[in-house]
């Protein structure tokens, strides 16, 4: 081998590793991150990760915008289930205004956000199986993902950024439409989530794809940050659903499904499970939802009436109305002084909202607490001294997005 | 014994004396301050401490007050003890013209990229970061992006044409 090598200028030094750049715009790393890996042979030495490249500054932007007008800057983090962002950002000022939503709104927000969080680890679970080469379940279930589409059209008239709801409920009420196509969903899902389950859950290759590899401890991922399934694939039972409630997510039964290794087999199985319990929470919405009689049954949002835009007949008739809908519109009405943290359990994890307010009309500072950001620093440790094909994994496993990275 | 804003509160006081103060419970979490010279002994009182136990970082940013004299940013922290389930709120304060506050990367490895966060948009410099860099915004920046002097673009500006998005 010795006499086969270039010759090098005299005094150089040989570079025993290979550079390989993967990425900002890479099929594999699902969306624009950058990631310089060292490698040995086909062994990771080192990376670098290098994000921002979709930064667009919604903190700065925040500082600007009347409290409605930040909802569409969340549905811009973790596009897979932008849902949840609305919602947790409409909890956040509602926590801070002093509103109390009523079970209805409770319950239908749960319905969508958990929809949004079936949608989100259905994406997570099958590109995980397109990066190991199967891409039938990616393209099988995609059609189930139409349908949680549907219904958020349904409900809003937006699929992807949706900007659902409004401070104190939603914008309007369910359509008939709406509850059949979630009918629609919880009668014909389950059968198509056994059938993409049983195409990987024992399947020779994907299991020796994903297990042992990008695994960490409990304590390690704890000190990383890690939230949400990545974490609870390590052994963590914690869940904001539980550990803190919010949207009255007291009242159901489900369970939080935790593995043990927090390698890529475990954090598919953990969403694969999660998916099964979020399933069970729309059912049991759904049904709380229907047993509402009467009058309660049209209850769609609080009774806030300074934050909430009242109906239009009434701004045309009221002078009450009409007042609050033009200061409203214009961003005119003040936000009471205060500091407020409120998080909801999104896709990937804790999803967090420090807003502070100094009283006047925008706030004074708003951070998101992204729970992508915070554990994608834990990549290198993850992948280190494994295989570029299970650095590969390890990234799509992660559930990265880069949305929800750059802020 | 069950871990109440009280005791904490209590605990704090008992090991720093008059050096925390400012206790205060907006929205129900216990949130106090300390001198920026002691944000490590906090930190790691509050980690180590076996009836505290606060070992989980959830956040870490900075918030500009420009009409604070001596104390323009404020450094968050937001801790976690999940065992207890019990959050709280941890700040503090520097002047902006020597804005070093030192790190808690080495306490927790979460700190490590929320601290170039917070070094990139405020211009915090964390002492003892093992790579404080800019992390979201490019290298080649010259100004701190969320201070307050930052301004946002001039909503009336009438001056921009398709060119400026790379139309026409």
């Amino acid at each position: 081998m010795k006499d086969q090598h270039i010759k090098l200028p005299e005094g150089s030094i040989e570079k025993t590793t290979t550079t390989l750049n993967l990425g900002p715009t890479h099929p594999a790393t699902h969306g624009v991150m950058q990631n310089i890996l060292e490698l040995d042979g086909e062994r990771v030495v080192s990376t670098e990760q290098t994000i921002g490249y979709i930064h667009r500054a919604f903190e700065k932007l925040a500082e600007r915008r009347p409290l409605y007008q930040i909802t569409t800057l969340t549905d811009r983090l973790n596009y897979c289930s932008s849902p949840i962002n609305n919602m947790g950002w409409h909890m956040t000022c509602e926590k801070l205004l002093g509103v109390k939503t009523p079970k209805r709104v409770d319950y239908l927000r749960v319905i969508i956000m958990e929809l949004s969080r079936i949608s989100d680890h259905l994406i997570c679970n099958s590109i995980v199986g397109v990066d190991a080469g199967a891409y039938t379940g990616f393209l099988y279930v995609m059609q189930y993902r139409e349908l949680i589409y549907e219904i958020y059209e349904e409900v809003c008239g937006a699929r992807l950024t949706t900007n659902m709801g409004r401070i104190g409920g939603f914008e309007r009420n369910f359509s008939d439409v709406a509850f059949q196509k979630i009918e629609k969903f919880l009668k014909e899902y389950p059968v198509v989530l056994k059938e993409f389950e049983d195409l990987f859950i024992r399947n020779r290759i994907f299991m020796d794809r994903t297990k042992y590899t990008g695994g960490i401890s409990a304590e390690r991922a704890l000190n990383y940050g890690f939230t949400g399934p990545n974490l609870r694939a390590a052994g963590v039972d914690y869940d904001l659903r539980v550990h803190q409630p919010y949207s009255s997510y007291e009242d159901f039964k489900f369970n939080i499904p935790v593995g043990n290794t927090g390698d890529n087999y475990d954090r598919w199985l953990v969403r694969q499970r999660e998916m099964w319990e979020s399933l069970s929470i729309v059912e049991q919405a759904y049904r709380k939802v229907q047993d509402f009689k009467g009058k309660e049954a049209d209850v769609y949002h609080a009774d806030a009436p300074a934050y909430y835009l009242p109906e239009k007949a009434d701004v045309y008739t009221k002078m009450e109305a009409l007042i609050y809908h033009f200061k409203i519109v214009m961003g005119e009405t003040e936000i009471p002084k205060g500091e407020v943290y409120h998080a909801v359990e999104g896709g990937n994890g804790e999803l967090g909202f420090y807003l502070i307010s100094d009283g006047g009309r925008t706030p004074y500072r708003l951070h998101f607490r992204r729970p992508c950001f915070v554990y994608y620093q834990a990549y290198e440790e993850l992948i280190k001294g494994s295989m570029l094909s299970d650095a590969i994994m390890t990234m799509s496993s992660l559930n990265l997005i880069a949305g929800e990275l750059d802020a | 014994m069950s871990l109440t804003s009280e005791y904490i509160q209590q605990r704090l006081q008992d090991k720093f004396g008059e050096q925390v103060g400012s206790f205060e419970q907006p929205y129900g979490m216990l949130t106090f301050e300390a001198p920026k010279e002691i944000n490590l002994k906090v930190l790691n009182f509050l980690f180590d401490d076996p009836h505290l136990q606060f070992r989980f970082l959830t956040d870490l940013t900075a918030v500009h007050y420009p009409d604070q004299t001596g104390r323009e940013l404020a450094v968050v922290y937001h801790l976690h003890n999940l065992s207890a389930n019990v959050r709280l709120r941890f700040k503090v304060f520097t002047d902006i013209q020597t804005p070093d506050v030192y790190t808690a990367s080495g306490l927790f490895s979460a700190a490590n990229w929320m601290e170039r966060e917070t070094y990139d948009f405020f211009g915090v410099n964390f002492v003892g970061h093992p790579n404080l860099k800019r992390i979201l915004n490019v290298d080649e920046m010259d100004y701190f992006p969320l201070r307050k002097e930052f301004p946002l673009e001039d909503q009336t500006r009438i001056d921009k044409d398709d060119a400026m998005f790379g139309r026409g």
